[in-house]
This record gives structure tokens, C-alpha cells and sequence, in this order.
């Protein structure tokens, strides 16, 4: 099967190559092979938004749900900007993802944790920012979070999210033990669609302190544990969902004490192209500073 | 004697219904034979009365199952799955559907979701495109949003055997 249709790609690229190619049946016999590519397929808010790690789900928890819209004969891929306004800190992030045929999500986020004053305090210097590059992969295994609605079984989906952090001298400086770590993640999402209910349940092992915005491992810990992240969504209509969000964290450093983090949120859909987001989040201790709750925004764009 | 005859004949008509008594329905176009069942409608009716009556009982299920129709019918995306469509028997047999899941003592007689599409070739984006006419349709119907899912809730496990590609 394979085979036959690589070779017939290559006998019908290969006589006429440019020509072919511009006249467009040879592309369109190329694409005979890729599956097909609609967009729009899914209903609304129903890839989730782009989490604070960029991967489609809640704003700190990530869910199974591939993001964008497209569905199994479809692709979708959005931009998101989110921003964090903590009393004693800032965080940025902006990222890109696609969801390929409802199956596999890639995304890629840079987060810019901006200290502002707070960074002279910590002896860093104002304004010092660490900037983490996240890399991530999510598949698809069971399970339809939409129209599974007969069964009880979930839509289940497996990823992992490599993150790099560019202040490594800084935290090995607080006792954290690598400025790269690699979390992998089991994650749960089901809409229980006559009671308008989302219910997502993640599992992440990982080592990241404050996500990873202070490294991974620690003086006090340098290993990997399961961490939960948990979201409960309610549609109030076809654009707008509301709920909850709860995320454990790893607590591997000596010098501040890690919390877990909590957030009320409201997802607003203006379109497949355009949703917003806002939050309030608290995000409980950092490098020592108490109580950072605050106000989050994302704004996503894409199809 | 004649008379005697054709009061047996009813008899059986409304009996256990055969697909023939289907096919009859002036205006519609014949379809293959099938064994008409409540079961065909693909999901199990609610209870009570205040589904029937969130939609407006009938007339309500009649004016969704238009505005369903006629929006997907005219939106590009679905447009071309119309165009050989009887929609006369689709427009019957889809109020009957409906009425039988609100609970509205209809009896369904189409065909089953695997029988009435597996030829029509729809994709995962066409069953999208549709549920988002019948959630416009409905919210113009004035159908709370939370009532409007409980009913979709019944049509969502129908996707695998509408969608075959
Ligand atoms: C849960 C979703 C759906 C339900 C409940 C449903 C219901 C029905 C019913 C009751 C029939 C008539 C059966 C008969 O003639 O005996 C039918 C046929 C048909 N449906 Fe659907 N349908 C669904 C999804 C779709 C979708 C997504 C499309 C396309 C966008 C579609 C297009 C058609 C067409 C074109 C026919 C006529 C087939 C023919 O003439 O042979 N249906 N459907």
C-alpha cells in the first residue's frame, strides 16, 4: 500500500517536476496520501486553550484534549500569548501549537519569568528574568472527551514536555541541580455532556521546581515524583467556560518552601479563531515571597 | 365481504410495521427495505415530559429539524452531501427521531444511523458542522443550553456509526 503510493508519487513527480507540481493534479495525488487536512471540525472550546506550558488544556493544567479545531480529518494550530501578574513577579508566555488529525499536538512556548524588583531584593538584580523554552509532544490513545458520551471511559492521551531554562548558574546557585528536565504526563479529560460538565485529571512526573522556572531537582529532592493536576470546567454557553483548577507541585528546594497552585477561570470563544482567557491564580509561595496571586490573561488566536 | 378484507388489511398495518408501510409515505422517494423499530432512532427516550416540552413539543421539534436542515444544506461545507437527498422523507423521519427521543410518544420509522449514512461517506467535520446548525437551530428555538446538551448527549454516540471516513 505504502509502497505503491510512494511509487506512484515518484512517477508523477519525477517526469515533469516543477510543471507537475504548479499544474496541481500531481499535488493533488500527493495529497491522496496525506490524510485529509478540514478545518473547523471540532466544536467550540472543545480543543481547550493553550496552558501555561503551551500545550492545549486549562491555564495551569494540561488536558487530553488535542488542541485547535481540527478533528480526525482535520488539522488546527493557534498562537497564544498569556500574561501573569503576581504581586512580586511577572510571567510571560507565548507559544505555538498544532493538533494533527485529533491524534498527536506538538507545541512550543518560551515563558519569561520576570522577577521586576523583587530581583534586586533576591540579590539577582532588577528585573532579572529566567527564560524557559518548552518543547512538547501529546498523543492521543482512547477515548473521544466529546462523543464518547456513552461510554464512561474518558479520552486518554499521553505527552511529554521538555523544558530548557537559560539562568542555569543562578540555579544551581539555590541549590537546584539541572537547568533542563523532561516531565511526562498521563492526562484524563472527559465532557459530561448532559450535565455540561468537563472534568480533567492529569498526572505529571516531574521534578520541576515552579514549573521550571527554577530549574529541576534540588538540595532537598532530586527526584522524580507524580504530581496531579486537576480542572473541573462548567459551559454556561457554547462560547464560555468556566471553572477551576488545581495543580501539586514538587517542593525540592531548600532555600523557599514550593506550594501547590489553584486557579478560577473563565474561557471565552469568540470564535474557532479567537478565545481569551482570564484567571485569577494563586500560586502560593516563590523564591521565598508569600501569597502571589494575581490576575492571568491569554489570549489565543488561531483555527 | 370487501369491506371484512380491508379491515384485516388495517390489522396488519398496524401491527408489527414492515418496511413496505415506510416506503408508502406519499412525496417520498422509495428506499431499500428495512425492519422498522424504535430501535433504529439509535438512543433510548428520556423520561417525563420536560424535554418534549423545553422544545416545544412538535412544532418546536419541526421548526429545529427545518432551520437544522436548511442552514446545512446552505453552508459550503455540507452542502454537497444535500444535493441527492430526499429531504422530505429526511425531514419526517428526522422529527419522528427527535420526538421519539424527547419522549414525545412518536414512533421512529427510518432507518438505522448505520443503514441511513453508510453511503453518504461523512467525515468526523461534516457531524460538527451539523450539531452546530441544530444548536443554533435550538437556541433560536429558545432551548435552554443545558437542555440543548442533554439532547445532544443522546445523539453524541450516534457519530461512529454516521461518520465512516
Ligand atoms: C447524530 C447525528 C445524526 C442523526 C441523528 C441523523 C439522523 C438521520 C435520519 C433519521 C435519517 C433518515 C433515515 C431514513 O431515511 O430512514 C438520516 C439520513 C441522512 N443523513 Fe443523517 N443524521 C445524523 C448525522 C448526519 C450528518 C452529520 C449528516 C451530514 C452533514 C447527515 C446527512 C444525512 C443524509 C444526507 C441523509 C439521507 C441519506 C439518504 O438519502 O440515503 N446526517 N439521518
Amino acid at each position: 500500500m505504502t509502497h505503491e503510493v510512494g511509487a506512484s508519487v515518484i512517477r508523477s513527480i519525477f517526469p515533469c517536476l516543477l510543471a507537475c507540481l504548479l499544474a496541481g493534479p500531481a499535488a493533488a495525488q500527493v495529497f491522496d496520501w496525506v490524510p485529509d487536512s478540514r478545518t473547523g471540525g471540532k466544536l467550540l472550546l472543545t480543543g481547550g486553550v493553550s496552558s501555561v506550558e503551551g500545550a492545549g488544556g486549562g491555564g495551569l493544567a494540561t488536558w487530553a484534549v488535542t488542541t485547535g479545531y481540527g478533528a480526525e480529518d482535520g488539522i488546527g494550530g493557534n498562537v497564544h500569548a498569556t500574561y501573569v501578574s503576581l504581586p512580586d513577579y511577572e510571567l510571560r508566555s507565548v507559544g505555538a501549537a498544532v493538533g494533527l488529525w485529533d491524534r498527536v499536538e506538538l507545541s512550543v512556548a518560551r515563558q519569561e519569568f520576570d522577577t521586576g524588583s523583587t530581583g534586586a531584593l533576591l540579590g539577582l538584580g532588577e528585573g532579572f528574568t529566567f527564560t524557559q523554552d518548552v518543547v512538547g509532544v501529546k498523543v492521543k490513545l482512547v477515548g473521544d472527551a466529546v462523543y464518547g458520551q456513552a461510554s464512561w471511559l474518558p479520552q486518554v492521551s499521553i505527552g511529554v514536555q521538555h523544558k530548557s531554562n537559560d539562568q542555569g548558574a543562578v540555579i544551581s546557585a539555590v541549590g537546584g541541580r539541572d537547568d533542563e528536565g523532561t516531565d511526562v504526563y498521563v492526562a484524563a479529560t472527559k465532557l459530561f455532556l448532559s450535565e455540561s460538565l468537563l472534568v480533567n485529571g492529569t498526572v505529571r512526573w516531574t521534578k520541576a521546581n515552579q514549573t521550571g522556572l527554577l530549574g529541576f531537582g534540588g538540595d532537598r529532592n532530586d527526584d522524580y515524583a507524580p504530581r496531579f493536576e486537576g480542572s473541573v470546567g462548567y459551559l454556561l454557553t457554547r462560547n464560555l467556560l468556566v471553572g477551576a483548577e488545581y495543580r501539586t507541585k514538587p517542593d525540592n528546594l531548600g532555600f523557599a518552601a514550593e506550594d501547590d497552585a489553584f486557579d478560577l477561570f473563565a474561557a471565552y470563544a469568540f470564535s474557532k479563531n479567537v478565545s481569551l482567557t482570564a484567571a485569577y491564580v494563586d500560586l502560593g509561595s516563590i523564591a521565598t515571597f508569600e501569597d502571589q496571586r494575581g490576575l492571568y490573561l491569554s489570549l489565543q488566536v488561531g483555527f | 365481504m370487501r369491506i371484512a378484507l380491508l379491515f384485516a388489511l388495517m390489522a396488519v398495518t398496524t401491527g408489527p410495521a414492515l418496511a413496505q408501510d415506510a416506503h408508502a409515505v406519499p412525496g417520498e422517494e422509495p428506499v431499500d427495505p428495512y425492519v422498522v423499530s424504535d430501535a433504529n432512532a439509535g438512543a433510548t427516550p428520556f423520561e417525563g415530559q420536560a424535554m418534549w416540552a423545553a422544545f416545544n413539543e412538535g412544532e418546536g421539534v419541526g421548526r429545529i429539524v427545518d432551520q437544522m436542515l436548511d442552514l446545512s444544506a446552505a453552508d459550503p461545507r455540507t452542502a454537497g452531501i444535500f444535493v441527492a437527498t430526499d429531504m422530505v422523507r429526511l425531514r419526517r423521519t428526522l422529527r419522528e427521531q427527535f420526538c421519539y427521543i424527547l419522549n414525545g410518544g412518536c414512533r421512529y420509522t427510518g432507518r438505522s444511523m448505520a443503514d441511513a449514512h453508510d453511503e453518504i461517506g461523512l467525515q468526523p467535520a461534516d457531524f460538527g458542522a451539523l450539531v452546530e446548525h441544530l444548536q443554533t437551530a435550538m437556541t433560536a428555538e429558545g432551548v435552554p443550553f443545558r437542555t440543548q446538551n442533554r439532547f445532544l448527549a443522546k445523539l453524541a454516540p450516534m457519530r461512529p456509526d454516521t461518520v465512516t471516513r
